[in-house]
């Protein structure tokens, strides 16, 4: 388990101020100056070296995203941009960063901001969560009164604004075009790529997108240097990690864990076990509902981090675990999915548009059983014919979970469409 | 369909409050000059908002109007992102959330509730004005699952009572204390952390 002093986010659940001045004593906002004196090579060298992967899903290196961004600009800004629409099912960290450490943040945006040559940053945040961007906007205005932001931040002779931009229900703009667009005042729909945002992103200028997490983490990493990031967790999934757990375990919560923690200690250590017991399990989606369910086999010995989880045919997402028990109707709980994605699909690529509400009326049928057994292979082959064939990947995130049930779950499917005939034959015959 | 796409016959002209024009200017500030479309989002919000929490088209218009971007990406922005209201709301709008980490804690149970006691099906409105129920996607607290947005809160951790409870409380008039209706601090497992114990007393600042 990972001692208390590695970990970053020692104010998660909020039981200390979340303020400026609570802030410094927890180690925030400490002699930044010096740290953003570190440069821009340096600060991207460290943040490499120390294993940093993106939080936000995808698990891609945070410095070799920074050192894509093109040097030497000079007739147009460069922009850092937050991603902190968080809204994939099961995640919920980024809400506690945004609510209870937002000056952790605040100083990663900073330092990220020194590290990619940007002179603002957008913190894009839900348009739910209104408490939480209130709390982050007090902790702006505090940063700007105490000079830690706005022209000479912390001293250091840097200028750097940081404006919040908050969402409106939209699921989409959690990727990254998606979010740009938004910013820009036009429907959250997915850009061609490339050009990629590091060449031509907000108002066509070079831009990063980063998650809240994955930024949050920046300061704890330059300060206590890049060795001890990476010696926590296994090689190339390295570092701390929030994990929500949720679901029917006995205690759901959110907690900072070592990277690589076993999913069964993950769970009974902080969630108080599973409903009824580790027997009890049906199935985990361990990454937030965009990632293949696991059945109880794999997960009893499976480590939660990125390659552990793609060896068993799943991921770690956001890291984000939906627990099942085996009171479960794992069918509905799938299909559940596929009506929030159906919901979500912005509408632009046809496969998505047409296949994710096609998938989520099947599965609807397949709840009830009222469907014939080759249906089951022409769902899986419809996922396929999404999977891959659109502009951003919402298309595969809706396919995946279908396709997770049908590996794992086809003899209940069965059971249940045979179930549902026997009882239209039984009605027949009265 | 949801009530928040009946579109009315007859729409109120629209302009900002003296007041809420000078936030508006604030938010445009907020923005590169050449870029003023980017206000959009806030300032329909902020419309919104002003307008008994809907947006008729009159206020589309003069947002749309004022930072000089087409009408049309107006209506297109208002009609894309679900939490603007194209009608008439309640006066408090109860948002469940029903996605699958909510409904594996019993979402279906809180959304019985909500509609026995309102009286309503999901997108009505009751008939005094005062609520109007509706069905979301995930509200992004799933640890703390049931999740009801009511207004700009989160309820959490909400049981079939605890819902009832909240229900009475704001048709008194009253605000209930949002956040965990079982009493627990934010997303920290019930029955206190298993991590950071030394952190959970509040810092009484100084030293």
């Amino acid at each position: 388990m990972l001692r208390d002093e590695d970990r970053i986010f020692t104010n998660l659940y909020g039981f200390q101020d979340f303020r400026l001045a609570g802030a410094r004593r927890r180690g925030d906002w400490d002699n930044t100056k010096d740290l953003i004196a570190l440069g821009r090579e340096k600060i991207i060298e460290i943040v490499k070296d120390s294993g940093l992967r993106g939080r936000g899903g995808a698990g891609f290196s945070t410095g070799m995203k920074w050192s894509f961004m093109p040097k030497n600009v000079t007739d147009k800004p460069v922009y850092l941009v937050v991603n902190a629409d968080e809204g994939e099912p099961g995640t919920c960290k980024d809400r506690d960063i945004l609510r209870h450490d937002p000056h952790k943040l605040l100083e990663g945006c900073l330092l990220a901001g020194v590290a990619i040559g940007a002179s603002a940053c957008y913190i894009y945040i839900r348009g739910e969560f209104y408490n939480e961007a209130s709390a982050v906007q007090v902790a702006i205005d505090e940063a700007y009164a105490a000079g830690l932001l706005g022209k000479n931040a912390c001293g250091s002779g840097y200028s750097y604004d940081i404006y919040i931009h908050r969402g409106a229900g939209a699921y989409i703009c959690g990727e990254e075009t998606a979010l740009i667009e938004s910013i820009e005042g036009k429907k959250g729909q997915p850009r061609n790529k490339p050009p990629f945002p590091a060449q031509a992103g907000l108002y066509s200028c070079p831009t990063t997108v980063n998650n809240v997490e994955s930024i949050a983490v920046v300061p704890t990493i330059l300060r206590r240097g890049a060795a001890w990031f990476s010696g926590i967790g296994r090689p190339k999934n390295a570092g701390t990690k929030l994990f929500c757990i949720s679901g029917h375990v006995n205690k759901p919560c959110n907690v900072e864990e070592a990277m690589s923690i076993p999913l069964k200690e993950l769970i009974e250590k902080h969630a108080g076990g599973v409903r009824g017991g580790w027997d009890n399990l049906l199935a985990v989606i361990p990454g937030g509902s965009s990632v293949p369910m696991m059945p109880k086999n794999v997960c009893d010995t499976v480590l939660m981090d990125f390659d552990a989880l793609r060896e068993v045919g799943s991921g770690l997402g956001t890291a984000a675990v939906i627990v099942m028990d085996k009171s479960t109707d794992v069918i509905k709980a799938i299909a559940r999915l596929s009506s929030f994605y159906a919901h979500e699909s912005c509408g632009q690529c046809t496969p998505c548009r047409e296949g994710t509400g096609w998938l989520s009326r099947v599965m609807q049928r397949m709840v009830k059983g009222q469907a014939s057994v080759d249906e089951i292979d022409m769902l899986y082959e419809v996922t396929k014919q999404i999977e891959g064939h659109t502009i951003c990947a919402l298309g595969d995130a809706a396919a995946w979970p279908v396709q997770g049930l049908i590996r794992h779950f086809r003899p209940e499917m069965e059971a249940r469409i045979l179930a549902y005939r026997n009882a239209a034959h039984r009605v027949a015959a009265e | 369909m949801s009530a928040s796409n009946k579109v009315p016959t007859w729409e109120p002209p629209f302009s900002f409050t003296p007041e809420n024009l000078a936030k508006a200017h604030k938010i445009i500030a907020n923005y590169p000059v050449m870029r003023r479309a980017s206000a959009l989002m806030p300032l329909l919000e902020l419309a919104q908002r002003q307008n008994d929490n809907w947006l008729p088209r009159s206020a589309m218009d003069f947002v749309a109007d004022m930072i000089g971007v087409p009408r049309v990406q107006a209506y297109e922005v208002a009609t894309f992102y679900t939490m603007y209201n194209k009608a008439p709301v309640g006066k408090n709008m109860v948002r469940v959330c029903t996605t699958t980490p909510c409904w594996l804690r019993g979402s279906d149970d809180i959304v019985a509730t909500c509609k026995k006691k309102l009286g309503v099906d999901m997108g009505d409105i009751t008939e005094d004005g005062q609520f109007s129920l509706h069905e979301v996607e995930c509200s992004g607290a799933c640890v703390n699952a049931p999740v009801v947005e009511i207004n700009d809160d989160y309820y959490e951790d909400v049981t079939p009572e605890a819902m009832e409870r909240i229900i009475d409380a704001f048709k008194r008039g009253e605000k209930p204390k949002a956040g965990s209706q079982i009493g627990r601090q934010g997303s920290c497992p019930e029955g206190g952390p298993t991590t950071l114990k030394a952190f959970t007393a509040p810092d009484q600042g100084g030293e």
